[in-house]
């Protein structure tokens, strides 16, 4: 199929579509009401639904219904419209349902700005509402790996029966590039026979439910989800590496950051410097194991985002202690520069390359 | 022997955890009578609310979906425009309703949803324990308004029909009661009929029934209707408020 240039929001919308999902309840926000838009352009004309909610607390719920219902549904917002959210996503989790859900986060906190951020990387990592939960956490760096992920996204929701969440930031929704839609790889998807689609009185009533009074049944529940995210863990881990096995620095960084990482990487290539990229795809799962392959001898791990540090603790955690592992932030909306990440390079090289 | 009256198949086999006294029980039976007889049972996926009757998805006999506080209209939204040939309705209580679902009851209205809502207004937080809600009388004590609700505090009470009456889109709205054996009737006239509105496709529909909680309100069952009858009526008066206009 032939590549066509999209805006990062819109092609967001055109997977969706693509990936068979017909319903989408939102609310506007910037910086991604392009793709509230869009669905409400094309989905009527493909048989679809687009709902404008009163709220984002009512549409993350009116997904709930709708996912409850076995339906593939999806919602969007950014980073305080998806605060507003996280009581239903709390819900989603519980009660095991499959849906996608995109945060093109600005800057915080409370109102913040309309300028591209990675500050909901705790949020969207460790869980944001309540509950022991997780949220397969899908982090693009490009237009084109934004279509496959999410493309790609409703069918880890539905194998797992587990809310996706693609975590992209103001300037992946803005940006236009080429995308052409290609299929994921095969899964063997399990049958939605526990949605609410009236009984036809021919089985038992189906009850979506994420209430467990009894705290013996609430601790298996628990356990039963633990088991789930630990097989995600094991199963659904995506990073890409660059050099790191003999890199005197690895810089680790994810979404568009990363890109600006990779300039200041092939800038200190020309200098003779040797530097490595980690870039986790899955946020959570976090590619722990990947950090064991950086080459023993590294003078230190820099982790580079769009916020005061929040990645770095998982970089921390993969680390262990072996290497020193430092930091280089910007946030409010403000971009770091591949002049600011070389600096901050050749500071851990201390002078000698 | 001719069967006079028998259980709904509208209701599942299990006792329910509603105190004594309190007229949940008679609700639930209206509404699963009605889903049974107007033949939408089989077909019916349900909302059940946070409060009182938190465990309505175990004792109404069909599809159930447990929703957030306050949230049951947007989970039922959700429900009915993807399965939109299934009947659809949401069991809420008026702290669920008139209160923290304040926002999601008016929009599921005003948009003329296609569901159909049962609101049981007892004019008390119950499962929680007896606090105010915003539809405590003015006097009426709580536990968390221990010299009874004060107007010049919190205001005067909510009329949640009279207010959802004045949506274009809500095509049905009706207060009943059900202390009597007559307002039982009543209310379950009110039910089929507005569940009808559903069926139709005319739009939103609403039951307001106005409930007891002898537990939180300290009186015993009896004292309960008759303090009903009493305080409750006179401010939330019964009868219809809007119903579909008949064709010509």
């Amino acid at each position: 199929m032939a590549k066509v240039l999209m805006k990062g929001n819109e092609a967001i919308g055109a997977a969706a579509i693509k990936a068979g999902c017909k319903y989408f309840f939102g609310y506007p926000i910037t910086p991604q009401s392009e793709l509230p838009e869009y669905m409400a352009r094309e989905l009527p004309k493909v048989g679809g639904l687009f709902l404008q909610a009163e709220s984002e607390i009512a549409a993350i719920n009116m997904v709930y219904g709708a996912a409850g219902a076995g339906v593939r549904v999806m919602t969007s917002s950014s980073s305080p419209g998806i605060s507003l959210k996280q009581e239903g996503i709390s819900y989603i989790a519980g009660a095991e349902l499959p849906c996608v859900i995109v945060n093109i986060m600005r800057g915080g906190p409370g109102l913040g700005s309309i300028q591209p951020s990675q500050t909901d990387y705790f949020q969207a990592t460790r869980g944001g509402g309540n509950g022991d939960y997780r949220l397969v956490v899908l982090a693009p760096a490009n237009v084109q790996e934004l279509v496959d992920l999410i493309i790609e996204g409703f069918d880890i929701a539905d194998q797992y029966r587990n809310p996706v969440m693609i975590l992209g930031d103001g300037m992946i929704g803005q940006m236009m590039e080429p995308v052409e839609f290609r299929e994921p790889k095969r899964r063997d998807l399990p049958e939605k026979d526990w949605a609410t689609t009236g009984t036809q009185g021919k089985r038992k009533p189906n009850i979506i439910n994420s209430l467990y009074l009894q705290p013996e049944e609430l601790e298996e529940h628990n356990k039963r989800l633990q088991a789930k995210y630990k097989a995600i863990m094991e199963n659904e881990v995506k990073v890409e590496s660059y050099n790191i096995e003999d890199a005197d620095v690895v810089i680790a960084a994810y979404g568009t950051t990363s890109r600006i990482a990779r300039t200041a990487i092939s800038q200190l290539e020309e200098e003779g410097y040797k530097v490595g990229l980690i870039r986790p795809i899955t946020l959570w799962p976090y590619p722990y194991d990947e950090f064991e392959k950086i080459n023993p001898n590294c003078k230190g791990i820099l982790t580079v985002e769009m916020n005061t540090g929040q990645m770095l603790d998982d970089v921390k955690i993969a680390v262990k202690g072996k290497h020193p592992v430092y930091f280089y932030g910007r946030t409010g909306g403000m971009v770091p520069t591949p002049n600011e990440i070389i600096e901050k390079v050749k500071e851990i090289y201390g002078g000698e390359k | 022997m001719a069967i006079v009256f028998k259980k709904t198949r509208g209701l599942t086999d299990v006792p329910t955890h509603y105190c004594p006294g309190c007229t949940h029980g008679i609700i639930h039976r209206l509404v699963g009578e009605a889903l049974e007889e107007l033949g939408v049972l089989d077909n019916a996926i349900g909302v059940a609310p946070v409060g009182c009757s938190v465990l309505a998805y175990k004792y109404f006999n069909c599809d159930m979906h447990e929703a957030a506080h306050g949230r049951a209209p947007a989970v039922a939204t959700g429900i009915k425009r993807v399965r939109p040939d299934n009947f659809v309705f949401t069991y809420q209580g008026d702290g669920d309703l008139a209160s923290i679902g304040t926002a999601e009851i008016v929009h599921a209205a005003h948009r003329g949803e296609k569901i159909s809502t049962i609101f049981v207004n007892n004019a008390i937080y119950g499962m929680t324990g007896g606090q105010m809600a915003p539809t405590t009388l003015v006097g009426q004590k709580a536990t968390t308004a221990p010299y009874g609700r004060d107007e010049a505090h919190c205001g005067k009470p909510i009329r949640m029909s009279e207010l959802l009456a004045t949506i274009d889109g809500a095509k049905f709205v009706e207060r009943v009661t059900v202390t009597s054996p007559a307002h039982v009737r009543k209310a379950k006239k009110a039910i089929m009929e507005c569940f009808k509105v559903q069926i139709e496709g005319k739009g939103f529909g609403i039951v307001e029934v106005l409930s007891t909680c002898p537990t939180n309100w300290g009186y015993t069952p009896e004292e309960s209707l008759r303090w009903l009858e009493e305080n409750m009526i006179p401010y939330y008066p019964l009868g219809n408020f809007k119903r579909p206009e008949e064709v010509e």
